[in-house]
Parts: C-alpha cells; structure tokens; sequence
C-alpha cells in the first residue's frame, strides 16, 4: 500500500481521537483516546522512517498515560459542565482560528514539497558525521555531539520544571511526609 | 513478599511483574548503551527503566519500591546526571576551546566503545531523565495518598 495513503488514514484516525479527547464528558475516557493519537504518532513517525523519534513516542506515551490515569481515576470522573454560553467568548475564538489559519497558509505555502527537503545542514551532518564522531546512529551524532548544547538544555528544561513542581507541592507535603526530601527535613 | 498480601495488586500482577522487571531493566539499559549504533539513546531508555519501577510501585504498592530507590536516592541521582553533563561540558571546554566538545578518541565504528563521550552523554541522560520521572510518579503517589486520608479524616468528623 502507498505510504502516503496510510499517512492521510493515520491523520484522519488522529484528527478524530483528538476531537473525541476535546468533547467527550467522561474524563477518563479522554485519557484514553489522547492515548490512542499518541500511538497513531508513533505509526506515522515510524511509516516516515524515524525509528528512534518513534520508541521515544511510544515509551513517553506509555508514561503520560499511566500518570494521567493515575491523577484522573480518583478524581471526580465527569468534566465541569460550562454554564450558558458566552458570544463573546465563541466570537474572540472564531476571530483567533481565523487569524491562525491566514499565517499558517502562508507560513505552509514557502515549504518545500513533501518528501524534498532542502537538505543545507543536514549534508554536511551526513557527510562527515561518521568521520568526525564516529557514530553510525545519525540522529544521536547529531542530538549529542553538533547540537549537544540544544540537549543540555533540554535535560535541565526537566530538571528546572521538577523543581518548580516540587516547590509548589512541598507545602502540602510538609506535614506528613517529612522524610521524602531532603527539602522538607531543613524546614 | 508474600506477607504484604494487603498492598498493592493480585497475586497474578506481582507474579508476571518478577517476570517483567528483569526484561525492562536489561533492555532499558541495552537502548542506553547501544544508543549511537542503533535506534535509541538515553531518553528512551531511561524512560523504561523509570517504567520498570513504576511497575513495581503498581503492582507491590508505595513502600516496597522506596526499599529499592528510595525518593532521595532517585533525587540524587537526578542531580548527579545533571552534573556528569556540566562537567562533561567544562572538560570539553577546556581541552577543545568549546562547550560539550568531543574530547574522547573516537575508535572504530559499530564497536561499543566509539563516539567519543556519548556513551558517557547517554548514561547521564538515563539517569537525569529515568529518576526525575519515577520521582514524578512517586510524588503523585504521596500526593493521591494524603489527599485521600484528607477525605478519609474529614468523613470521621462527620
């Protein structure tokens, strides 16, 4: 079967499971199906031949579901209802969809064409990666050793965001669980 | 383990998770340390080995896995990962004149040992990202905990 067409079903499956995730009442239910678009992702990355942007998908997917059940399934389960609706609020939004649409038109238009990259850096990285690094895994030559600075930055973006998490949630914390961190033992 | 019979999931869970856990843990450190000749790295990787103990805290309950890594074994070793990065980023600073060089030999290709540091770069990865995520779900867990003996302390008043 042609790649292409398997991608346009994939994006249609996921089209429909993210409409699904944004109306159903259910919360769980909407875990469940932002779920099944993750997996579809990794489809589509792995039908594009992207094996590793793939496993990560599936692995982080697989996280991200179980820490979303795991803070929804306890919770009430239905969403808050919205009370009456507001024509402004409906208005605003349909004016930013349409300002989104008119720049993403143009932003798409100056694309190159699906499946010809402009292919400026990357010949270079593919060129010489495997002489000046030495490792056959292109894409972690690249993430590691020419743009290794881009990763650093990305493992402190986890590290930083934890500690804030940590920060807002110590104080409930404070009273039962002292011996957690180290944190809550100097106060 | 057979005597905390009143923590966590069934019998049948924790038998197939004293299955699993030595398959996760082996591969997870397989995609690590393979991670610049095949399809991985330390993201990944470290992401199953934080999967493996969230397994265990699903199936054996809170305290069995903190008897493994407890939060502020995990907590530093997060922080170690970080530091092993700047580190590896200040010797390549001094040795080649920039940020993160490549200061290691780079050896032959698809032999383990090549690449120069990006072993080293992966295994602080795995270590960074693997325990700041299971630490995320242990605080959840500790989170989930208190809330429900609020309730549960709130309907004794009543």
């Amino acid at each position: 079967m042609d790649v292409i067409f398997l991608l346009h079903l994939l994006l249609t499956f996921m089209i429909i499971g993210a409409f699904i995730t944004v109306e159903i009442k259910n919360m769980l239910s909407a875990v469940i199906s932002i779920g099944a678009v993750g997996f579809a992702l990794s489809m589509t990355f792995l039908f594009l031949g992207a094996p590793d942007i793939a496993i990560t998908q599936v692995i982080v997917e697989i996280l991200s579901l179980i820490l979303l059940i795991r803070a929804t399934v306890n919770v009430d389960n239905v969403a808050i209802e919205e009370k009456g609706e507001s024509v402004f609020h409906n208005r605003t939004a349909l004016i930013f969809v349409g300002i989104i649409l008119v720049f993403a038109w143009i932003a798409f238009k100056s694309l190159p064409p699906f499946g010809e990259p402009l292919m400026r850096v990357s010949n270079y990285y593919l060129s010489n990666g495997l002489t000046l690094v030495g490792a056959t895994n292109f894409v972690t030559s690249v993430i590691l050793d020419f743009r290794a600075y881009d990763t650093f930055g990305e493992a402190m973006v986890l590290f930083v965001s934890i500690s804030g998490a940590f920060a807002i949630l110590r104080r409930w914390k404070r009273e039962q669980h002292k011996d957690f961190l180290r944190i809550d033992r100097e106060h | 383990m057979y005597e905390e019979k009143q923590s966590g999931m069934t019998f049948i869970v924790k038998t197939i998770t004293n299955l699993m856990i030595g398959f996760m843990l082996v591969f997870g450190a397989y995609v690590v340390l393979y991670g610049h000749i095949t399809p991985g790295g330390g993201f990944p990787g470290g992401v199953m080995i934080a999967l493996a103990y969230i397994l265990v805290t699903l199936a054996y309950g809170r305290k069995v896995v903190e008897s493994m890594v407890s939060g502020v074994t995990g907590s530093i070793a997060d922080d170690v990962g970080a530091l092993v990065i700047l580190i590896l980023g200040f010797i390549g600073l001094i040795i080649g004149g920039t940020f993160l060089f490549n200061f290691l030999p780079k050896g032959t290709p698809f032999s383990l040992f090549s690449a120069g540091y990006i072993i080293i770069y992966n295994l602080a990865i795995m270590l960074k990202v693997g325990m700041s995520l299971y630490i995320v779900f242990l605080a959840l867990a500790i989170l989930q905990r208190v809330v429900t003996t609020r309730e549960e302390n709130k309907g004794d008043k009543k």
